[in-house]
């Protein structure tokens, strides 16, 4: 493995060795390397690029790892992968994207996620996205995630786009049934000319199902971010969104919080806030000794963290 | 003996714009501070209390005069290089973060140096357990008087040579206020203390009392109480007592 690619797994899927247990590691559009567990299944897609991973029902505490690597100028991934999740397991999925890339074309990696979360089952699901390389072409991903909640199901899911992605388009569509719950943190730092747009879409349908969707963004120099988010609740359920931004130089942040409630006992609650660093933070921590600059640092860290 | 002078203000003058309109915020406040003091700045509300506590740390710019730190014109300095220089401040109104937790907030100041038992010491001095707070962020699931103690706690950290706290007890309830007052007796630092609270006033070494933006009278706790009672200048300092 070259170091560009160890480099990328690392900080997409925290990755400093080939992981224990079922992996599926892909690299410029094809297999690297892959590795079922007796609980894990991971078979290749015969219709389409793409791969199944079969989680058997009462797994627990146990991971699969499937980044995605990057490093060809020019090429256009596309991939669907599809998650069966039995009843009662409890299970970690990492599924980081890194692109590096040096040439002038752009890279693009269009990644197709669905959970089919059985009854019961507990996932936690960890994307992280990152864009590297010399040159100022485009490092475009584009992830969709489609999730199906089954009763008493729990998905909590980090969404993170660590910087250098110049393109993003990220769509998450959720239904959930009865006292299903599911946890959404999203963080965005977007510099230079980038732009970063999300669409949360989720379908309280069950009795008693939850969401709480967290999002928390920078936009410095340029760039551009748009977030749109739509919680339906059509039963008695809970829906939570929060959205925060930080600005700066000429960034724009467009935040669209929208709530439905088709149900008479549905609570749904949408928070919406964005701009500068608040100077009362950034004074508070120059009176521990930190520069402005240091400060600015410190909180945007934090906020990101 | 020769006294040590740590802090001196000299003619310090304070005026913003309003509606066109010069407003004097502070006039020609100027008095010695010696190391190791509790001094407590009190007065009405408006008197320019706040105004004068940022002033010395540098949060606010004076409009007109000079601010001496060991010595040394620190008029110019910015917030930074004051605290690098010994000085701490405590909010009145503590800052909240998205993020950031109470143990960010005491790694900056041991710059790196992450100590739990060092943490410990600090929150505890407060009423706080290390092992309940340190990971809690600093937003507002806590409540006002947690987030008090543990503002207090990181001017503690800083264990600097003047540590500035501008109206520490509010929003401390009375269980942790005599608490509070013990801090401020055993600090091996100078505290400058705006406060109205009798108690902290009473364990002052000097207490300087603004009226109107200037100083009206500085002296010693009982010098000053009597000052107000009888002249009768300050109805409500004269009712806390």
């Amino acid at each position: 493995m070259d170091a560009i690619t160890k480099e990328l797994l690392v900080q997409t899927s925290d990755l400093h060795a080939i992981p224990q247990g079922a992996y599926n590691i892909r690299k410029d559009g094809k297999l690297l390397s892959r590795n079922c567990s007796k609980e894990i299944q991971i078979v290749s897609k015969q219709d389409r690029d793409g791969i199944d991973i079969i989680i058997a029902p009462n797994t627990k505490n146990q991971s699969v790892h499937i980044p995605v690597v990057i490093t060809q100028g020019g090429l256009n991934d596309l991939v669907y992968n599809d998650f069966y999740i039995g009843e009662n397991c409890d299970v970690l999925i990492v599924a980081g994207c890194g692109i590096h890339n040096d040439s002038e074309q752009s890279s693009t990696h269009n990644g197709i996620h669905t959970f089919h979360i059985g009854k019961n089952a507990k996932v936690r699901y960890v994307e992280k996205h990152l864009g590297l390389g010399q040159t100022n072409s485009g490092k475009i991903l584009n992830p969709t995630t489609e999730v199906h909640m089954d009763e008493q199901s729990y998905f909590e899911m980090e969404t993170v786009q660590l910087g250098g992605v110049t393109y993003s388009d990220r769509k998450t569509n959720a239904v959930l049934q009865a006292n299903a719950t599911l946890i959404i943190n999203e963080k965005i730092l977007t510099t230079d000319a980038q732009k970063a747009m999300t669409n949360f879409n989720v379908e309280l349908v069950g009795e008693n199902s939850k969401v709480e969707v967290t999002s928390r963004s920078v936009a410095q120099n340029d760039s551009f971010q748009e977030f749109n988010s739509n919680i339906i609740g059509k039963a008695k359920c809970f829906g939570h969104v929060e959205c925060d931004g930080i600005i700066s130089d000429r960034a724009i942040i467009n935040s669209t919080p929208k709530i439905s409630a088709q149900d008479v006992n549905a609570m749904l609650v949408h928070e919406a806030a964005i701009g500068k660093i608040s100077e009362d933070q950034i004074i508070k921590l120059m009176t521990l000794g930190l520069t402005q600059e240091e400060a600015e640092k410190q909180i945007i860290s934090g906020f990101l963290s | 003996m020769k006294t040590i002078i740590m802090l001196e203000l000299q003619n310090i003058n304070y005026s913003v714009r309003e509606n066109g309109v010069e407003k004097q915020i502070l006039k020609n406040i100027s008095f010695q501070i010696q190391d190791h003091k509790n001094i407590v700045i009190t007065g009405q509300n408006g008197s320019g209390k706040s105004t004068l506590a940022k002033i010395i740390m540098g949060i606010i710019q004076p409009t007109s005069g000079k601010i001496l730190f060991n010595s040394e014109d620190i008029t110019n300095l910015s917030i930074t290089e004051r605290a690098k220089k010994g000085i701490a401040f405590g909010f009145q109104q503590p800052v909240t973060f998205k993020g950031l937790k109470v143990k960010d907030l005491l790694r900056i100041i041991l710059n790196d140096e992450f100590d739990c038992n060092e943490c410990c010491t600090y929150l505890s001095k407060v009423g706080l357990c290390a092992k309940d707070y340190l990971n809690r962020p600093l937003d507002n699931k806590l409540s006002g008087g947690e987030l008090k103690r543990i503002e207090i706690a990181t001017v503690l950290a800083r264990q600097a040579q003047l540590n500035i706290f501008d109206e520490p007890e509010a929003g401390i309830d009375l269980w942790s206020f005599d608490n509070l007052v013990n801090i401020f007796q055993e600090q091996n630092a100078t505290n400058l203390i705006i406060s109205h609270q009798h108690k902290i006033i009473s364990i002052a070494d000097m207490v300087i009392l603004l009226n109107s933006s200037k100083i009206d009278k500085i002296g010693t706790p009982d010098e000053i109480i009597k000052f107000i009672d009888t002249t009768k200048k300050c109805e409500k300092l004269r009712g806390i007592k």
